[in-house]
């Protein structure tokens, strides 16, 4: 009998790297956190930090044979998802795990239409009959407000708009109702009224199934909305993570301190120089020793260049990875 | 700004009028043309010189088409495109040619629209190629600028796309709209992928560029927060058609579009405390494939009244405000 408290998925210290004409990349190098059941994570970060690699290595859908788990962890539902066989894996995806893509193109067939696609899903898992599991697609993708849904179904990726595409993503995510959705940047491409939507639909799926959600997404907004938990991820490893309302009224680590400070809202004037983080994120082949953040960071010392920070408690589930943490005053962030 | 300048700005660059964009949708046993998608339907809009116009509307209401209109990547079925004193909607090809430069587009989605056999150094080459500009040395030198402008790395010219996350891509392809100055640059979803340090970033060096090259932004994102901050107009778009039009100041401050009203209350707020009262829109999200008579909101409207599912509103002055109308296509004051 499992552990009914036990977190439903727990990463510990995952290391993914890419064989480039180069040399190998450590995409996610040491990266550590849980999913509590019926809650949702949040991992946000710079572009390029590794959390589409995350995603897709908890998946294990990385490019072959590029990509690959060179350590740690992913325990889903009592077992090492990264000790799993293909045959094993195929029966966890889809079914137990939904994955939303973060480029709706690239997860979808573009020579198939749309029915076809969702209906594989359907034929895999829940039944035998293709009338049945075309009238499953359709609604689905009712569910997830595409209009006209039985014209949609015969169509092709590219006759539809991006934001459209995306939902129909989301159908497939969906379809099996799994225990654990994994959403690259689900809503980056719908606007507002949709992203509610989607958003609501995705909590009510959560509160009826008791659903798992680990969300990747930039926008603060969504995962002050929506969040419980949060990871900052910078340059392949953990900056920050800890309950939301820790992370957005104490947050720690100059990265998510300099994130919470670059968002323009929408009260603030216009046309006018926004704050950033200057500088850029190291390449994956030339990081420095010491701290990833080092060469943007307004607090750096002598000791940022020599030793990598590590992953250390500030108390209430919230950890950071900085050395200077304890001397930074508290952020004004507006709300 | 002295007077001149001030009236500089505002000539209109490019003016849209009455601009349809209908594509055929087969089905049926011999995959015949059955029914019209009417993405794009009588839309009229106008961009200045050095503005930006911010693009907002919900997705599939026809802000990409519109796009990919004015940059001719579609042709569209009727309407003017007036550029530069020519209708661009009614050129060939190689009349094309010579505003092409002028004219740029970032696209939404950037695996889409970035070659992947070539190096990303070949790809911010080739818009100097086709138009003959520079030695093979000066555009080498121009594509290291272009990469830092982005803030990519020098090496990141030797590279393939698909080796880039998908914000790193989407800089790729800023570099490219930007590489020959052109006057109007249609953004779709330029920011989208990137995270907001970098967003600040990007959104400081389009105000930076525009400044400096009086460039113009036809701004279409989904992030309203965004667009506020670099719009100066704000045109909404609903199923085709421009529902609302105001000052970026404006539409915010005081909407009238019941859409435009819902699309703002559902902003989320990046403070975990604040819950807003959202209008949750209900009702069927119509299709541009088979559009409800009458107004084109009327299906979710919460304020819908007989009139609304029968006769369609045209867009009307309801309010100047520092010399910018506002705009609005809805039968009554709400
Ligand atoms: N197939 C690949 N070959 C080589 N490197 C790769 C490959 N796929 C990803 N990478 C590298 O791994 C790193 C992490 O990429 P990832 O896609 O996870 O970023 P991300 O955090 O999802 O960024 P974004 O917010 O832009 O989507 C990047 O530096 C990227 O260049
Ligand atoms: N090449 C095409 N063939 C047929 N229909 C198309 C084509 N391109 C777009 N459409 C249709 O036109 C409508 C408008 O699509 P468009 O991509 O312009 O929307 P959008 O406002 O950009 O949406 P999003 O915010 O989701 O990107 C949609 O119904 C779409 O299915
Ligand atoms: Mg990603
Ligand atoms: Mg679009």
């Amino acid at each position: 009998m499992p552990d009914p408290s036990a977190p439903l998925l727990e990463v510990r210290d995952l290391v993914t790297a890419f064989d480039t004409d180069a040399g190998q990349v450590r995409a996610v190098d040491g990266v550590s956190f849980v999913v509590h059941k019926g809650k949702t994570l949040g991992i946000v970060g710079e572009s390029g930090c590794g959390k589409s690699v995350t995603a897709l290595s908890i998946n294990r859908l990385l490019p072959k044979p590029m990509g690959k788990i060179l350590g740690g962890q992913v325990l889903f539902e009592g077992q090492d998802l990264t000790q799993l066989s293909p045959e094993q894996m195929l029966k966890v995806r889809g079914a137990r795990i939904g994955m939303i893509f973060q480029e709706p193109m690239t997860a979808l067939n573009p020579l198939h239409r749309i029915g076809r696609q969702l209906s594989e899903i359907f034929l895999l898992h829940k039944t035998k009959d293709p009338r049945e599991a075309l009238a499953m697609s359709v609604e689905m993708l009712r569910l997830v407000g595409i209009p006209s849904p039985e014209i949609r179904v015969s169509e092709y990726p590219h006759q539809l708009s991006g934001g459209m595409r995306q939902r129909v993503v989301i159908a497939i995510a969906l379809a099996c109702k799994p225990a654990l959705v994994i959403a690259d940047e689900p809503t980056t491409a719908l606007d507002v009224t949709i992203q509610a939507q989607i958003l609501e639909l995705m909590k009510n799926l959560q509160r009826e199934m008791g659903m798992s959600i680990v969300l990747i997404t930039h926008d603060l907004g969504v995962i002050a909305e929506v969040c419980d938990e949060v990871v900052v991820m910078y340059a392949g490893r953990i900056a920050e993570r800890g309950p939301v309302l820790e992370i957005f009224e104490n947050p720690k680590h100059p990265y998510t301190r300099g994130l919470l400070q670059s968002i323009p809202r929408l009260d603030s004037p216009r046309k006018v120089k926004l704050n950033t983080i200057e500088g850029m994120v190291p390449g994956l082949l030339d990081l420095p020793t010491g701290c990833r953040f080092q060469n943007r960071c307004p607090h750096r010392n002598a000791r940022c260049a020599e030793v990598q920070p590590t992953v250390e408690s500030v108390g209430d589930h919230h950890d950071v990875a900085c050395h200077r943490w304890r001397e930074l005053s508290p952020l004004e962030v507006r709300s | 700004m002295s007077e001149k300048s001030a009236d500089q700005s505002r000539l209109p660059l490019l003016e849209i009028r009455k601009l349809k964009m209908y594509f055929p949708v087969k089905g049926g046993v011999f995959m015949t043309a059955k029914a019209q998608c009417k993405a794009v339907d009588g839309v009229s809009l106008v961009i200045r010189a050095g503005e930006t116009v911010g693009l907002v509307g919900e997705s599939g209401c026809g802000k990409s088409t519109l796009g990919k209109c004015i940059v001719r990547l579609n042709q569209p079925t009727s309407g003017e495109i007036l550029f530069d004193g020519a209708d661009l909607a009614k050129l060939s090809r190689s009349e094309m040619k010579p505003h092409r430069r002028n004219i740029q587009m970032i696209f939404q989605d950037p695996a889409d629209s970035l070659n992947s056999r070539h190096t990303v150094g070949n790809i911010l080459e080739e818009p100097f190629i086709v138009h003959g500009i520079g030695s093979e040395a000066e555009r080498r030198a121009r594509v290291n600028e272009l990469l830092r402008t982005v803030g990519l790395p020098a090496g990141a010219a030797e590279r393939f796309p698909f080796e880039f996350s998908g914000g790193q891509r989407q800089r790729i392809g800023i570099a490219r709209a930007i590489a020959l100055n052109p006057r109007l640059v249609v953004c779709d979803e330029p920011v989208s992928a990137l995270d907001v340090s970098i967003q600040s970033q990007v959104l400081n060096l389009m105000l930076d560029l525009q400044r400096e090259l009086k460039l113009s932004y036809l701004f279409i994102a989904h992030d309203l927060a965004v667009v506020k901050h670099i719009s100066d107009r704000i045109v909404v778009m609903y199923l085709g058609h421009v529902v609302e039009t105001a000052s970026a100041e404006e539409i915010y401050r005081s909407p009238r579009h019941p859409y435009t009203r819902a699309l703002i209350s559902a902003i989320p707020v990046p403070n975990p405390r604040k819950h807003r009262d959202r209008i949750i829109l209900q009702g069927d999200v119509p299709s541009p494939i088979n559009p409800p008579s009458g107004c084109p909101f009327h299906t979710r409207c919460p304020h819908v009244q007989e009139r609304c599912r029968v006769e369609k509103p045209a867009l009307r002055t309801v309010a100047t405000t520092a010399g910018i109308e506002q705009q609005v296509a809805c039968h009554f004051d709400l």
